[in-house]
């Protein structure tokens, strides 16, 4: 672990960014040392050699809400940033299941692509994945007032996205050309919304989904977040215009009780 | 000769709620209530009642209650009140005691000794709300092997594929023939079949010609041993051809239609003249052997020109196996086995509540009979008899058969309280009768409907157990004993059902 | 009839990590890699089973067929005994080429070892046996020492492959049998093991296999009941009562005894949804309808992610609504599978192309020079 003198001192002592080779360490020892560094009020962590360590980002929690920037070099593990409350996550690679997993606040950004039950439970923060992801994306997202998670993709998403999506935006931009393959999308979803550019097909959502054009919230939200998203990814050099320009659905549920009728009394 | 038998049921009417609407005497085919204008009362006459409950529904003031007279004979555990009171009528008439429905005596239920698995940790149970569940089974019989062609990219089936039967759902409707059931009832149940995507039974009585159009391709149509209204007609328009040889109410002996049920419209259908007994002999005159039957298998086969499946439907009897395995060989591509509890419009009770096994037992022995001697494929196995559930079906499906037949329970959806009096021809809810003026209360709709509603719910229910047990498509269920268990079972019987006992 | 003894089986469960490494233009390399691409998959395991299937390892003996027999019981003698049983019967069915004991490494610590023993062999037909193919006589020759020859199992049975397991973790296990020093493959599938059902034993780890064909399987079968019964009525015994075995004899009946591509066998083993059927061209609707029908019995319900090995080629498959995870990569020739891409970055931190397959797809690494051509 080698650490490079503080930018900015503030005074006292406390700022710096740190690196770790994570080549020798398990898991457990990989978080440990995260967590100390938190505590000890390292802002910033690069990590080199990550090769499948899990719940990266899991175990820093603290009373007094710090906030950390993280960077990951390689293939974090599976349930990266799960829990996660307020950091920084970015991953200059491919992520593995379950990125996001319950994710209360922060945001994490991923150079390459997502593996399945991205955003699982999601409650609030914000992550962009810039290629595909794998199945059960955003399944029981939920929002609540104005804590509302979004979770914006590059590529595509495979089947049973948005599933019993409870609030929370998806976007789908489908920067590559793929189209929307994807079955079951929304099943059993009461809340939230979900925007693909490009088309679908009825036979591709659940039966409580409706499929209509956008209004102007719905172009408000779009604007905001795919600039967000371009910023985060400057080296695809993306217009937000030409994106916007395109043709987008958005997938809502019809009812919030879909499941109303199926018990006999 | 005077009776010395009691009434059976003993009716209690609240003279302070009645309002002298005299509801009940129009709704009672039985002649038991009756308005007496002197008085300004209706009076019931206990004998009469047949305790079908429709007065009670009916009543709008809930006035009436109708229950069974309380026992009062000295207790006697061997010679029942049942077992009296039938012996008295033997001694008074020199007859057979006739009755109806299903067997209802307390043989052991195998269904409530079942239990079923689920799937915790380590493998996720499946949400049929949100994932694809699936029920759609197929009925005949399965090649061995395929001969498929791969040239390039392009796959072709060389092999023949016999023709099947598909439904949405595994339950289907049980045979129950026009002339034991009244038109409307056995219009609704074919009304039913199309909208739920499932398949009615017409029984041996035949398929009326107007019905023949729109609901034939719905219909599997038996052959039975009186061979009634069956003509060339009859066998093609429908989806399958049962022969029938037996049922579980009354294995080994025929029908018998009274000649008060045979109507015009009867007697048009069963091409016999108005008002003769209907009676279907004990065996099919031409069936005196199992190769007999392969001949009438083949004919039959031919006289459709091979594009239906043909069913054998037998009686679940001691050695059901051998004769499974022998209707599989001659041919057959489904069999239906019908056990003990099976229901019909008449028969004899001592036949009814004596002949036969219970047909939890059955199904587990035809498949594994089946299985040892490597035909399983060749045919699919429909269970009958006294299938009360949703649990029912499901844990049949388990034991190794691939769909069920409904009578018992298609009848108490569209209103029947099984009183047992089919034969009498006065079924108060319209279903066993011929009298339109009866019969013209059960609407085919509204029946219809609820016949839908009943396979809807069970349907629904059965995902949820499949999805409780990590399975989402039927034919991962079939003959899946492991997913069962027994629960205050003997040795014997947890062997002969094929699983294990819980806990183990 | 008499008495039918119920069939009282304890299955076992599986959950667990596999990683498969192929070279498509055929050229071999060693244990060494996936070793350490499983080992980092330690944590999906624990450290009750894990085993290896190796590709192109025996090439002086390449027309023979290579048995590998575990002799189990409860002490050196038993073992030895069981060991002459099998070798008694082995000669009178078979010619053996040549035989001697799979070398292993003492220093490794595995708990209670069998006898490992290597035979090369040749079908010796008898009679009516003649009427049989070589590969349908192995199979029966192999149904019965595993059924009826005690504390003999055999554990492979292809040409120029060979299955290496037992109860450790699969890094420990291929110690053990030093895979990263003696052999080199073309294709190595490997298979860490997370068992739910206490009593492990060497022979219940994966990969399972029947002539060329192995299985390494992440997950549990939920028709299991119902694919043992089909497979049983075509002459498979499932003995070793876990479900992985129904795999690898529903491979075997439709693969190599019926012919089928495996493009169509994945069809059988994880078809698609009705509602995806009723939707497509006639000619394929037909085509799905017609197999799901007729091989309704061997649909794999319940997750699943496995690797198929067979000679020249290895096939990745999950089941239909995609529950267990898989991952495919491919660098250059070499082709990759994995429960999780961490480990295929392990060992080849640059990679061509990474994706997940849909459920129910099957992704098939072949060697360039077996390649059918069209």
């Amino acid at each position: 672990m080698s650490v490079t003198p503080p930018t900015e001192d503030k005074g006292n002592g406390m700022t710096g960014s740190v690196e770790i080779d994570a080549g020798p360490l398990e898991t457990r020892e990989l978080n440990d040392q995260l967590r100390d560094l938190m505590l000890a009020g390292i802002q910033k962590v690069v990590i080199r050699n990550v090769c499948g360590q899990r719940y990266i980002g899991t175990r820093l929690y603290s009373p007094e809400h710090r906030k950390m920037e993280i960077e990951i070099f390689g293939t974090p593990g599976n349930d990266l940033a799960a829990f996660l409350y307020g950091h920084k996550i970015t991953v200059h690679g491919n992520a593995q299941d379950g990125v996001g997993n319950t994710m209360d606040q922060g945001e994490i950004v991923v150079e390459g692509r997502a593996g399945d039950v991205l955003g699982f439970s999601m409650r609030g923060g914000k992550i962009f994945v810039r290629d595909n992801c794998g199945y059960r994306t955003a399944l029981h997202m939920k929002e609540y007032e104005d804590k509302r998670p979004v979770l914006v993709i590059g590529g595509t998403s495979q089947d049973f996205m948005g599933e019993y999506m409870a609030g929370g935006i998806v976007i789908l931009l489908d920067l590559y050309g793929k189209s929307h393959k994807g079955n079951f999308m929304g099943t059993g979803m009461h809340g939230g919304a979900i925007y693909l550019r490009g088309v679908v097909e009825k036979e591709q959502v659940g039966g409580q989904v409706e499929i209509s054009p956008l209004d102007e919230s719905d172009r408000e939200i779009l604007d905001r977040y795919v600039s967000e998203f371009v910023e985060r990814f400057p080296d695809l050099c993306l217009s937000k215009e030409e994106i916007l320009k395109d043709e987008f659905v958005k997938l809502s549920p019809k009812s919030k009780r879909p499941y109303s009728k199926i018990y006999a009394y | 000769m005077k009776s010395f038998v009691f009434p059976e049921f003993q009716i209690i009417r609240d003279e302070e709620k009645c309002g002298q609407c005299r509801g009940c005497e129009r709704q009672c085919s039985f002649g038991t209530h009756t308005y007496d204008p002197l008085t300004d009362r209706l009076i019931s006459d206990d004998y009469k009642c047949a305790g079908c409950q429709r007065c009670v529904i009916f009543c709008p003031k809930d006035a009436i209650v109708v229950r069974p007279t309380q026992s009062f004979y000295r207790p006697n555990a061997s010679w029942s009140r049942e077992k009296i009171e039938d012996l008295k009528k033997q001694a008074e008439t020199g007859g057979v005691i006739l009755t109806g429905c299903g067997n209802d005596k307390p043989f052991r239920i195998y269904w409530d000794h079942i239990v079923l698995n689920a799937s915790q940790v380590t493998n996720p149970s499946i949400d049929p709300l949100r994932e694809p569940m699936e029920l759609r089974t197929f009925l005949g019989a399965k090649p061995d092997l395929m001969d498929i062609d791969f040239k390039g990219g392009d796959v072709e089936i060389k092999t023949k594929i016999s023709p099947h039967l598909m439904v949405e759902t595994p339950i289907l409707f049980s045979a129950m023939s026009y002339g034991a059931i009244s038109y409307n009832a056995f219009r609704s149940l074919a009304t039913a079949a199309k909208q739920s995507g499932t398949f009615f039974n017409t029984g041996e009585g035949g398929l009326p010609k107007e019905m023949r159009q729109e609901f034939g391709k719905y219909a599997i149509v038996q052959v039975a041993s009186g061979r009634f209204g069956i003509d060339a007609e009859y066998l093609n328009c429908a989806s399958a051809v049962e022969i029938k040889v037996g049922q579980g109410a009354k294995p080994g002996i025929g029908g018998h239609l009274p000649g008060e049920k045979v109507s015009l419209e009867v007697a048009a259908t069963r091409m016999i003249p108005v008002g003769t007994d209907a009676i279907s002999p004990a065996p099919h005159h031409d069936i005196y052997s199992i190769e007999d039957l392969s001949m009438l298998i083949t004919a039959l086969k031919e006289a459709t020109n091979y594009e239906k499946p043909i069913s054998v439907k037998i009686a679940a009897v001691h050695n059901f196996a051998a004769i499974g395995s022998g209707i599989v060989r001659a041919g057959a591509d489904i069999i239906a086995i019908d056990g003990l509890r099976g229901g019909t419009g008449a028969a004899p009770k001592a036949i009814r509540d004596n002949v036969g096994i219970p047909i939890e037992l059955a199904i587990s022995g035809l498949d594994r009979r089946l299985k040892n001697e490597g035909i399983r494929n060749r045919c699919s196995i429909i269970a009958a008899g006294g299938i009360r559930c949703s649990a029912d079906v499901f844990k049949a499906i388990a034991l190794g058969a691939d769909a069920v037949y409904i009578g018992s329970a298609a009848l108490i959806a569209m209103g029947c309280t099984l009183c047992q009096k089919c034969y009498t021809g006065k079924c108060n809810w319209g279903i066993c009768t011929q009298d339109p003026r009866i019969s013209g209360r059960l609407n085919v709709d509204i029946a219809s409907q609820r016949l839908s509603n009943l396979i809807h719910a069970w349907s629904h229910e059965i995902s949820e157990m499949l999805g409780g047990m990590g399975i989402n498509a039927l034919e991962s269920l079939r003959g899946n004993r492991d997913h069962l268990r027994g629960v205050g079972l003997h040795e014997w019987e947890l062997e002969v059902l094929g699983i294990k006992g819980a806990g183990e | 009839m008499p008495r039918i003894r119920r069939e009282l089986y304890n299955k076992e469960i599986c959950a667990c990590s596999i990683f498969g490494a192929m070279n498509r233009d055929g050229e071999r390399f060693t244990g060494k890699g996936v070793m350490k691409a499983i080992a980092n998959m330690h944590v999906r395991g624990n450290g009750l089973g894990g085993g290896f299937a190796a590709y192109g390892i025996y090439p002086e003996y390449k027309d023979y067929y290579a048995f590998h027999l575990m002799f189990t019981g409860n002490s050196p003698e038993a073992k030895r005994s069981a060991k002459i049983g099998f070798d008694a019967f082995l000669c009178e069915n078979f010619d053996v080429v040549s035989d001697d004991e799979i070398p292993h490494s003492d220093e490794v610590v595995v708990s209670d070892p069998p006898l490992i023993w290597r035979y090369y062999v040749l079908p010796r037909k008898q009679g009516e046996e003649a009427l049989l193919s070589d590969e349908d006589y192995i199979v029966k020759m192999v149904m019965h020492v595993n059924t009826k020859i005690e504390n003999a199992h055999v554990f492979s049975s292809g040409k120029n492959m060979g299955c290496f397991k037992g109860v450790g973790y699969p890094e420990d296990i291929g110690e053990y049998f030093m895979l990263d020093k003696l052999y080199s493959a073309y294709t190595w599938t490997v298979h860490g093991r997370f068992p739910t059902n206490t009593q492990a034993w060497w022979g219940g780890a994966h990969p399972f296999s029947l002539l060329d064909t192995t299985v390494v399987h992440n997950g549990e079968i939920s028709s299991y009941g119902t694919n043992r019964w089909y497979l049983e009525m075509y002459g498979y015994a499932c003995t070793l009562q876990t479900d992985t075995e129904v795999i690898a004899y529903a491979v075997d009946l439709l693969m190599r005894r019926q012919s089928i591509p495996i493009e169509i066998v994945a069809k059988i083993l994880a078809p698609p949804i009705w509602n995806s059927i009723d939707r497509m061209d006639e000619k394929e609707k037909k085509l799905l309808t017609t197999l799901r029908m007729v091989y309704g019995s061997l649909l794999m319900n319940g997750p699943f992610a496995i690797i198929i090995g067979q000679t020249g080629k290895m096939i990745g498959l999950t089941d239909r609504i995609r529950l267990r995870p898989i991952t495919a990569a491919t660098r250059g020739e070499m082709f990759y599978l994995s429960s999780e891409e961490a480990s295929i970055r392990l060992i080849s931190p640059v990679l061509d192309s990474v994706w997940t397959p849909n459920g129910g797809e099957p992704v098939v690494g072949e060697l360039n020079n077996m390649r059918t051509v069209l």
